[in-house]
């Protein structure tokens, strides 16, 4: 198929082609970085928390008076727990991965260093990897005679002193390699103030943090053998079989109201609903782009359809006179085809290079990573199909025109 | 003549109902979109305190020491308690209140309701008048209920409405965590959308049901929510335990009537930071902030970062759109060139060619800016029934009202002007002679 013919007819329409152009273009743009956040969304939603997700239920109690012995109290609650049917293990934390909120701490490799290396989440409960599923890869787990009640910790450190402080921590794979590449984290000392220093005993394949909000840092956690006691923001974690999470939810509220009357349960729920809350914001704007994304290539096709269907009417009698001479069905088809093939590509072009403009407008002001390569002949390929599909109908219409409309007079 | 050129548009367009249906389509679609969007983003980026907010200020101060911090950078984003209460009492501002969130049980009296846990406020005396939180009934409570720990409570009038049936509550009591609390004041519908005072509890859609003088607070050592930030060996509390010294984790805003008192207050920010670090409290040197209520609601960034991301989706979207109506407009003003021809050899001038070609899109434009504004009012209702803490807030006001109204009208006249100048521009006789 010869180009010429056809180039020269379009700069008679040069108009119109151009807003063609511009259209996919824009549409080519649009999308290119559309997919690439819908990707992005997916990928974070994704994130994986390192613990067993489906086997756990979650509790929050707040007092209605002052409790007079916190740390007692939530003794005896983890003990009525325990003795529920169907409870595999309990424990007491002060948040869970991807619950929205943390407690963190501004980790040192050496007291006198000025700046912290990073800030990692804190986990203060005791036998929270083994209740939340977090598989250990190094080491072993806090013992229980290790921990120590956190007014302890509060008390020891507003005072200027290390006696009874936490000695030791457990810490996520992705932290020990980033604050030890290739060595080994097992014997190394972490400073959580100048005067805390843990040494690490265990490492865990993952745990999310709680606010895990950026992929890079996301895994950056560690368990401090810190007692928190009963309070209204911590949450009793049940381990379950997934079928019976309902079941034991109900029972382990009821049997904690009975052991102490004199509070309220301000949450209950399983894990899958809070990590299910946690990504909402996300699914709706991977939602909302999907939509736009349907909706421009929607628009932009049948923009194609009804310019393609103009043209064909206009150009009737030219096709009769190329048909009497001669030109088969199929060279009538494929002009067209190929007219739209040639627009397509001067958009996609264009296109190209406006996805390019709008991903770095993005990186600036929304940190946004850079656009890899592939998403665009990805969005290429996707107006080249939509383009040809299009017109195949007007296409096919010019095609069925017979060479007698030659001889008619308008 | 223009009745003329309107039937003869609606003629026009009857003749080709599928392409007029698509042109007024993508143009609805695109305005309804963006309007929708530019709605939501009107509304969270909006004054919360309108008439108010200009004198009001949010002062900042440094008092973390060198560690974890770089030079240079921006002061805490809250107050030390210390530092907090020295602001306070220092009164150089024409109204000053020191603030930060809690949560409390409330223990009705009455046997048939259950206790439950309301958000809590704990403030100082000039945070009604300052903010213009209207009062139902009765007043705040004074400086000197502050100092004296006065357990007195204003309460939200949704929770006079759950308690006390509605009615003028003031003088009755209120147990809230064991402690027996007097009503002093019942408030008006008051809730600022954003949260600007306390942004920790969330931007949107959070408002608290009673509000207790923060030395009583702190003295019963009621619940703390919100953030804190520690430096050297502070913790953030725990339990009935306060952040330490080292923490901040309370807001400070201060009224300032006019400029020079401003400059006046941030010059008392700076020796005040000289003066703490005199006496060895503070390590840096001054570093000090004094944004007024807009400023600060920018500096935080307040409105979530996916909402102007689909705002510009969609206004992206509507260009695409309003691109697809000019050529489908061009290439059918072009295609029937030769009716036009037609009217330019029976007389009619190039103006009169225009103005007739132009009535024809705008009708095309304004059916669509009437089906934007209706999709606009859908969209609406749709983002008003996502789970988002911001959904109840989007409504169509006013000043979006008139702005998706211009939106359409415009767009209506861009997509109409370049195809009908385009069309107008062929001379007759060519015009005569295509087909």
């Amino acid at each position: 198929m010869e180009f010429r013919p056809i180039l020269s007819t379009l700069r008679r329409h040069k108009t119109t082609s151009w807003l063609l152009i511009l259209e996919i273009a824009l549409t080519c743009a649009i999308v290119c970085n559309a997919v690439f956040m819908v990707g992005h969304r997916l990928q974070h939603m994704h994130m994986t928390s390192g613990i067993d997700e489906h086997a756990l239920v979650l509790i929050q109690l707040a007092e209605i008076a002052p409790t007079p012995d916190i740390y007692a109290r939530a003794r005896e609650d983890l003990a009525v727990l325990r003795q529920l049917p169907g409870v595999q293990a309990v424990a007491l934390t002060n948040f869970l991965p991807m619950e929205g909120r943390e407690s963190n701490s501004g980790l040192k490799l050496d007291p006198a260093q000025r700046e912290r290396t990073l800030s990692a989440a804190s986990y203060f409960g005791e036998d929270l990897p083994q209740t939340m599923g977090a598989r250990l890869v190094a080491g072993r787990d806090l013992a229980p005679d290790e921990f120590v009640n956190a007014d302890v910790v509060v008390k020891e450190l507003a005072n200027g002193g290390t006696k009874g402080l936490p000695a030791v921590t457990v810490i996520t794979q992705a932290l020990a390699d980033r604050l030890w590449p290739g060595q080994n984290p097992l014997g190394k000392t972490i400073y959580v103030t100048d005067r805390l220093g843990v040494r690490v005993v265990g490492v865990l394949a993952d745990l999310a943090r709680g606010n895990a909000y950026n992929d890079a840092t996301a895994h950056y956690s560690m368990i401090l053998p810190v007692f928190m006691g009963a309070g209204k923001d911590w949450s009793y974690v049940i381990r379950t079989r997934p079928q019976d999470r309902e079941t034991v939810l109900g029972a382990a509220v009821a049997a904690l109201k009975k052991a102490d009357p004199e509070r309220v349960a301000t949450r209950q729920r399983t894990y899958d609903e809070l990590r299910e809350k946690f990504f909402s914001n996300d699914r709706a704007m991977a939602g909302i782009l999907v939509g736009v994304i349907v909706a421009l290539l929607t628009v932009t096709a049948l923009g194609i359809v009804g310019l393609a269907s103009f043209w064909v009417a206009q150009r009737r009698r030219t096709i009769g006179v190329r048909r009497a001479l001669g030109a088969t069905r199929g060279d009538i088809l494929r002009y067209f085809q190929t007219e739209n093939f040639l627009l397509a590509t001067f958009g996609i072009v264009l296109g190209m290079a406006l996805a390019y403009g709008i991903n770095v407008f993005l990186m600036t002001h929304y940190e946004l990573p850079r656009l890899p390569g592939i998403y665009l002949p990805v969005g290429a390929l996707a107006l080249w199909v939509i383009g040809q599909l299009s017109v195949l109908g007007p296409a096919l219409r010019a095609a069925a025109v017979p060479p007698v409309v030659a001889t008619r007079s308008v | 003549m223009f009745g003329y050129y309107f039937e003869l548009a609606l003629r026009r367009l009857q003749r080709n109902k599928a392409l007029t249906a698509l042109m007024v389509l993508a143009i609805a679609l695109g305005i309804g979109t963006s309007m929708t969007t530019l709605t939501v983003l009107h509304v969270l980026s909006s004054d919360p305190l309108p008439g108010r907010s200009g004198s009001l200020y949010y002062p900042q101060l440094d008092a973390r020491d060198d560690s974890g911090t770089m030079p240079g950078k921006e002061p805490p984003e809250q107050h030390t308690l210390i530092d907090g209460l020295n602001l306070l009492h220092a009164k150089r501002a024409d109204r000053q209140a020191l603030m930060t969130g809690g949560s409390v049980p409330v223990q009705p009296d009455a046997a048939t309701i259950d206790p439950f846990y309301v958000e809590a406020r704990y403030t100082t005396a000039d945070f009604f008048a300052m903010f213009g939180a209207p009062l139902r009934y009765g007043h705040g409570w004074d400086a000197a209920d502050d100092e004296a720990k006065a357990h007195d409570v204003v309460i939200s009038s949704e929770l006079n409405e759950r308690l006390f049936g509605g009615a003028n509550s003031v003088g009755r009591t209120l147990r809230v965590a064991d402690t027996l609390f007097r009503v002093v004041g019942v408030l008006g519908d008051w809730a600022p959308s954003p949260h600007f005072y306390d942004l920790n509890t969330g931007s949107y859609g959070y408002a608290e049901q009673v509000f207790i003088p923060l030395q009583a607070a702190l003295d019963l050592h009621l619940q703390h929510e919100g953030s804190n930030e520690c430096w050297g060996n502070g913790t953030g509390g725990v339990g009935r335990i306060y952040p330490s010294p080292t923490c901040v984790w309370l807001q400070f805003w201060v009224q300032l009537d006019t400029p020079a008192k401003a400059a006046d207050y941030r010059e008392f920010l700076i020796h005040y930071s000289e003066q703490q670090k005199a006496l060895g409290r503070f390590v840096k040197a001054p570093n000090v902030r004094l944004r007024n209520l807009m400023q600060w609601l920018a500096y935080q960034q307040v409105v979530p970062d996916d909402v102007r991301l689909q705002t510009g989706l969609a206004f992206g979207f509507l260009l695409v759109c309003l691109v697809n109506t000019v050529g489908l407009m061009l290439a059918k003003f072009l295609r029937g060139a030769g009716e036009l021809g037609v009217r330019r050899a029976l007389g009619a001038s190039k103006q009169a060619l225009f103005t007739q070609l132009l009535v024809e899109s705008s009708v095309v434009g304004l059916v669509g800016g009437v089906g934007g504004l209706l999709l606009a009012l859908l969209g609406l209702w749709m983002v008003r029934h996502r789970p988002s803490d911001y959904a109840s807030l989007a409504h169509l006001d006013t000043t979006m009202l008139l702005t998706t109204f211009l939106v359409a009208v415009g767009a209506s006249l861009l997509a109409g002007l370049l195809p009908a100048w385009r069309a107008c521009q062929i001379p007759p006789a060519l015009q005569l002679k295509s087909n």
